[in-house]
């Protein structure tokens, strides 16, 4: 929600407008901004309101993380008020099926699809890269595995841990710019459900496991879409909340994940 | 005497007993005076207290689950809505159900133990496939939960009349009473079940369940191998939480006589919970005492506040104070209040013993603890 308000300031300062032309450069200062200040945000987040509670019950962090998403809404709020918030359609309205190739069909591929896979797919395969390739990618694994042991080896925790809500930041910052322009509206509750559902698809796919959890969303998204044929507009988030309920109860280690004692 | 009776009485000296009796007297004495005081001081607080009062019921509910038995259950308002929606089923003249069956009308207190046993059959659907499932994920599996049920009643208006809501709906029936637009039947009403529910939650806490909840919370593991049944414990929890939400739900229905989906989303259940975990989790009278506090704010102290920002803006000319509303800001608060608590007072303002020690406990390292219980053994010597 942040993200999409963020760079959506961004774009506005850029002259982005609605039906406008497309501000390329805007767009991609538009990208960086929102991740760092979605980043940035969550590495304070979690400086003042998770770090103190490491050793503290499972609950208290919980509890403290949805404080913390409440203290959002409510910023969100103020930003932007209580009104939906109209978020300018300014990518080109090519479709690659019918005005590219001709064919005239009911299947589109747009600019505005394109942008969204031309995006998460490198951000995907980027953290993919991070988390197994480089040393912080490393110690983040080590310190999921046992943060204990990854402490006597040497590893410095605190760090490791805000580097991981830095990268989890960005990500959803990004996330904010490509849900703004796809949507083309925004407002100060989105990212309650799309926590819920972000947290859904990991779970699917298998918590701690990248691909999972691209597989997850991918696959989340489907069923939502189908339950919305079918069903109905309003039946979509039944649709989602339901597969969370059945995965959890058979199969909590998710889609592609492996038994890490957390589900049971 | 039977074990639990035993331990009842060991787990409370004579003298603390009576004097929680004395305290509970007092403060029950000035709950029925209430109303009176503010009709004398014309306060006009008649049509605010009872949701208040309404919410402490549903937060001695989620106390049981979530204080009792350490499940943290963030769709607590979903058995809320049930319990609302069931009342209304059986006793409005809208209801389409009715009209399927081609039934007149049941009487609210019928209705009411309905909803009731309907609520708690919901916790045991929910809580059947989930509780084998360790705290973070029962709770985001109870946040959908929550999700769910106001979207289906939204989605099913054949049933429910969807966003348009219900109404009119069944109201109690005692002889000599009217429950009407005067509050202080309503009031009266509330603030007995609101003891009931004390009474409930107190005995469940000291009977043998409640100890099987106390271990389950603290030791899972440990619990099951002293032969505690986590699942049909846990889920007995589940069970009697839905449950005084249903009813908390069936009374608020019929007081309002209109209910919609709105009234029952996720900030609902987050504001049962911050009552509770800001009166002190676990303990019966911190979560009364948490209830007043943030229920009064939230229901009184908030459009007060704001008159005095705004008539201070109004005589200074500060364009910011003049539109000030505490109410905007209301998640905000709720949040601030969340995460400063949890770092400054995971116990909460009134923290059982228990409670205290355990949250506490876990910030010093095992060598500390050794110390100090080395230390506490060589001064009870």
């Amino acid at each position: 929600m942040l993200g999409t308000f963020a760079t959506l300031t961004v774009l506005t300062a850029f002259g982005a407008r609605e039906g406008g032309a497309t501000p390329w450069f805007g767009l991609v200062v538009a990208l960086l901004v929102g991740m760092v200040f979605c980043g940035i945000l969550n590495v304070i987040a979690e400086r003042i309101a998770y770090r103190p509670l490491r050793n503290a019950p499972r609950l208290a962090p919980l509890i403290s993380a949805i404080g913390v998403s409440f203290i959002y809404i409510n910023i969100g709020l103020f930003w932007r008020g209580p009104a939906p918030v109209l978020y300018p359609d300014i990518l080109p309205t090519f479709d690659f099926v019918n005005d590219g190739l001709g064919i005239p069909s009911l299947v589109r591929f747009t600019v505005k699809d394109l942008f969204v896979v031309a995006l998460a797919i490198p951000l995907m395969l980027g953290l993919a890269w991070v988390i197994k390739n480089t040393a912080i990618g490393k110690a983040m694994r080590a310190v999921a595995q046992d943060r204990e042991m990854a402490l006597q080896m040497g590893i410095d925790v605190d760090r490791v841990i805000s580097y991981t809500f830095l990268i989890g930041g960005m990500l959803a910052g990004a996330a904010g710019l490509m849900y703004g322009l796809y949507n083309n509206n925004t407002n100060f509750v989105l990212g309650f459900t799309a926590g819920l559902k972000a947290f859904t698809a990991a779970v699917l796919g298998g918590i701690g496991n990248v691909t999972g959890a691209a597989l997850g969303g991918f696959v989340l998204g489907l069923l939502g879409s189908l339950t919305v044929t079918y069903f109905g507009a309003g039946w979509e988030n039944v649709g989602v909340f339901a597969i969370l309920v059945l995965v959890l109860v058979f199969r909590p280690m998710g889609l592609l994940g492996e038994e890490t004692g957390e589900g049971r | 005497m039977s074990v639990e009776e035993i331990a009842t009485v060991k787990s409370e000296a004579p003298e603390g007993r009576e004097r929680k009796l004395v305290i509970g007297v007092i403060v029950i004495g000035l709950a029925l005076a209430l109303p009176f005081i503010d009709s004398a001081l014309r306060l006009n607080l008649g049509t605010k207290l009872i949701p208040i009062g309404i919410f402490i019921i549903l937060a001695l509910g989620l106390n049981v689950v979530v204080g009792f038995a350490g499940l943290l259950d963030l769709g607590y308002a979903a058995f809320f809505a049930i319990g609302a929606y069931t009342v209304a089923f059986l006793t409005s003249p809208s209801s389409e159900l009715l009209r399927a069956l081609g039934a007149p009308p049941i009487d609210f207190w019928l209705a009411m133990v309905v909803a009731t046993a309907v609520a708690a059959a919901f916790g045991v659907i929910l809580g059947a496939p989930t509780l084998r499932l360790r705290g973070d994920y029962l709770a985001i599996v109870t946040l959908g939960f929550g999700e769910i049920v106001p979207l289906v009643i939204r989605n099913t208006p054949q049933w429910t009349r969807g966003v348009q809501g219900m109404n009119p709906i069944g109201t109690p029936t005692v002889p000599g009473v009217q429950f009407g637009v005067a509050t202080e039947p309503w009031y009266f009403l509330v603030v007995a079940i609101v003891v009931l529910s004390v009474v409930l939650t107190a005995r469940l806490r000291d009977s043998r369940v409640g100890r099987a909840w106390a271990a389950i919370r603290e030791d899972e593991v440990a619990a099951a191998s002293m032969g505690v049944n986590p699942v049909s414990t846990k889920l007995f929890a589940f069970a009697m939480g839905a449950s005084f939400s249903g009813f908390a739900g069936a009374v608020w229905s019929s007081y309002l006589q209109f209910i919609d989906p709105g009234q029952f989303d996720f900030s609902v259940s987050i504001f049962v919970l911050v009552m509770i975990i800001l009166g002190g989790l676990g303990n019966i009278y911190g979560v009364i005492a948490g209830g007043i506090i943030l229920g009064s704010f939230d229901r009184i102290l908030a459009d007060t506040i704001s008159d005095v920002l705004q008539t201070i803006g109004d005589a200074t000319n500060i364009e910011l104070l003049r539109q000030a509303d505490v109410n905007r800001a209301r998640s905000l608060i709720l949040g601030l209040a969340l995460v400063i608590l949890m770092l400054v007072r995971p116990e909460g303002l009134f923290p059982s013993a228990r409670r205290k020690m355990e949250l506490h406990a876990a910030e010093e390292s095992e060598v500390e603890a050794a110390q100090q219980r080395s230390t506490l053994y060589e001064t009870q010597r």
